[in-house]
């Protein structure tokens, strides 16, 4: 565990001194403020933020395979994943480094968005339970978006390539449920298969974290599907063995 | 004397290259090896499989006791690596990045301090050691890869090609840095640079096309292949009227001898190289064919191979030698 820390912090040092992080947080938090503003925070609309929980879904799609682009491949591209594996540490205790960093940088970028906590008390009086759960959901969303960035740059030595990887997966997961809904007319589906699609979508979970409610189901939803994502991450980087 | 490195038939398919064949060598605590070959020979994939960093497809490599495949982390923690080209973070500074490298190799938080200064002393790093690795010069970089490799203080040490970039002060430097490691360390080092390799290494292996051609003792190497030494003669025909042809040929037909080349060096002498068949000393047998023909003499020598010469006959398989080696 405490390689797991030292290299956690390695990953947070090297955030926070590379341009393309910085630029990431600022997308990030100019987009989502500019939709906080129109969608929610209006005269007469309800004090609350379930607007900006819902789009920041899809922003974050665009954003965190940005995040955790250089992550794995930029070891791999330099290099520097040769002196990284032959030291004494399991590949689970790299992966794992690896994600709590972009993780926990991903919290920092989520930090100022408290500032529209504020706006809402100031100007209104907001309901704070949902506020509350639609960031649990923010969190929880987040270690998922995170994992599939990171095993999308294992995948390759090229960041361009670990980035769009990362948004193919992540659009795929977020919205192939409500569009097999709507596009495919139910008739043809059987039942099962829809639930099942419908069930593996990301939007189905996180949707009522933003409405207020924690629901075990989805908490699960979240922390399996990121583990699974870590594991195939180790997988990968174990797949040097037998490639 | 115990074995450091045992490598046994170990070979390694890239697909559907062969890169490493039945390799087999072993390298004995405190020795400094050089490890030698083309460019392509599977230098570098041996020494990847050695630290952990791929397996063999077949074969079996132990180090410091432990089996490469079995005991990963136990042969990692005893082995300390430079791989090829150095590979760095750019955005660390020269002290953050050792500090870091020692924690992941369990050198206890209260002795990094401890351990980063002794490298940095020992690696001449103490002008740069606030400075941004992305920022040092080639040779700067590569000392922050030696001093990674020792900071642990590992039993082994594997080095792939050290000194390649580096000025000739600088690889001077390096080489007294490597000899001074024998003894306490086992050395296994890949180089392209001949001499230097003569100076720090008491032991080599030579690989080409994925075999490995000898592995021995420098001294012990240079041994076998004096027994098909060249041999030199220096002599002029001038009173007898023999051409280079006919001098050739009474040479060659000395037993023993297989080759004859002759060249004019001024002034009416002849240098003639006779390359015996096999292991056999023709001096004398060529001195007395000169008498006998009447022709004057001023030199005879043994070619002693240089290092070059020695590495030349070795990949291109001339030496039989090396291979009942281990």
């Amino acid at each position: 565990m405490g390689k797991v820390l030292l290299l956690t912090r390695r990953e947070i040092s090297a955030y926070f001194v590379s341009p393309i992080a910085y630029v990431a947080m600022a997308l990030f938090l100019i987009i989502s403020g500019i939709f906080f503003a129109l969608a929610d925070f209006r005269p007469g609309a309800p004090a609350g933020m379930r607007s900006i929980f819902d789009i920041m879904m899809f922003i974050l799609i665009f954003i965190i395979p940005i995040v955790t682009m250089r992550s794995l491949s930029e070891e791999q591209r330099s290099g520097t994943i040769e002196t990284l594996l032959t030291a004494p540490v399991r590949d689970i205790e790299v992966v794992l480094a690896k994600f709590l960093g972009s993780w926990l940088f991903y919290l920092a970028m989520l930090a100022p968005t408290l500032v529209y906590v504020i706006l809402l008390a100031v100007f209104g009086n907001p309901e704070y339970g949902p506020v509350a759960s639609g960031y649990v959901g923010l969190v929880l969303l987040g270690a998922l978006y995170v994992s599939v960035g990171l095993f999308a740059s294992s995948l390759t030595q090229n960041q361009v390539i670990a980035a769009v990887t990362g948004f193919a997966i992540l659009i795929l997961l977020a919205m192939l449920g409500p569009w097999i809904a709507t596009v495919v007319p139910s008739r043809v589906w059987i039942i099962g298969v829809r639930t099942l699609v419908q069930q593996a979508t990301i939007r189905t979970h996180y949707q009522d974290f933003s409405q207020g409610v924690v629901d075990l189901v989805h908490v699960i939803y979240f922390v399996a599907l990121t583990a699974y994502a870590l594991f195939l991450t180790v997988k990968v980087l174990e797949s040097r063995r037998w490639r | 004397m115990c074995a450091m490195i045992e490598v046994e038939n170990l070979t390694k398919w890239y697909g559907n290259t062969l890169a490493l064949d039945r390799a087999t060598f072993g390298v004995q605590a405190g020795q400094i090896v050089g490890f030698l070959g083309p460019n392509g020979a599977g230098k570098s994939t041996t020494l990847r499989i050695l630290t952990g960093f791929l397996p063999a497809t077949s074969g079996q490599a132990r180090v410091n006791g432990h089996d490469v495949l079995m005991e990963s982390l136990a042969v990692r923690s005893s082995i300390g690596y430079m791989p090829e080209n150095v590979p760095l973070y750019p955005e660390m500074r020269v002290d953050e990045y050792l500090a870091f490298r020692a924690g992941l190799k369990d050198v206890p938080s209260a002795k990094r301090r401890v351990a980063v200064d002794r490298v940095v002393q020992r690696c001449w790093l103490k002008t740069v050691r606030r400075r941004l690795i992305g920022q040092l010069s080639k040779g700067f970089r590569q000392r922050v890869g030696l001093a990674e490799a020792l900071i642990s203080d590992p039993p082994v040490l594997i080095l792939d090609e050290p000194t390649i970039g580096l000025d000739p002060t600088q690889i001077e430097e390096t080489n007294k840095l490597i000899v001074s490691l024998g003894g306490k360390h086992t050395v296994l080092l890949s180089s392209h640079i001949l001499p230097q390799v003569e100076k720090a290494c008491s032991h080599l292996v030579i690989i080409a096309d994925g075999q490995i051609k000898a592995a021995d003792s420098l001294d012990e190497l240079k041994r076998r292949l004096a027994h098909r030494q060249q041999v030199v003669v220096e002599l002029r025909t001038a009173d007898t009227g023999d051409g280079p042809a006919e001098v050739g040929r009474a040479l060659g037909q000395v037993a023993g001898a297989a080759d004859v080349g002759t060249e004019e060096v001024g002034g009416g002498w002849l240098r003639a190289t006779v390359t015996p068949a096999a292991d056999a000393d023709l001096r004398e047998a060529l001195c007395a064919v000169v008498a006998q023909r009447g022709w004057q003499l001023r030199e005879v020598h043994h070619l002693a191979p240089t290092i070059e010469e020695l590495y030349a006959r070795i990949v291109a398989g001339e030496a039989d030698a090396g291979k009942e080696a281990a």
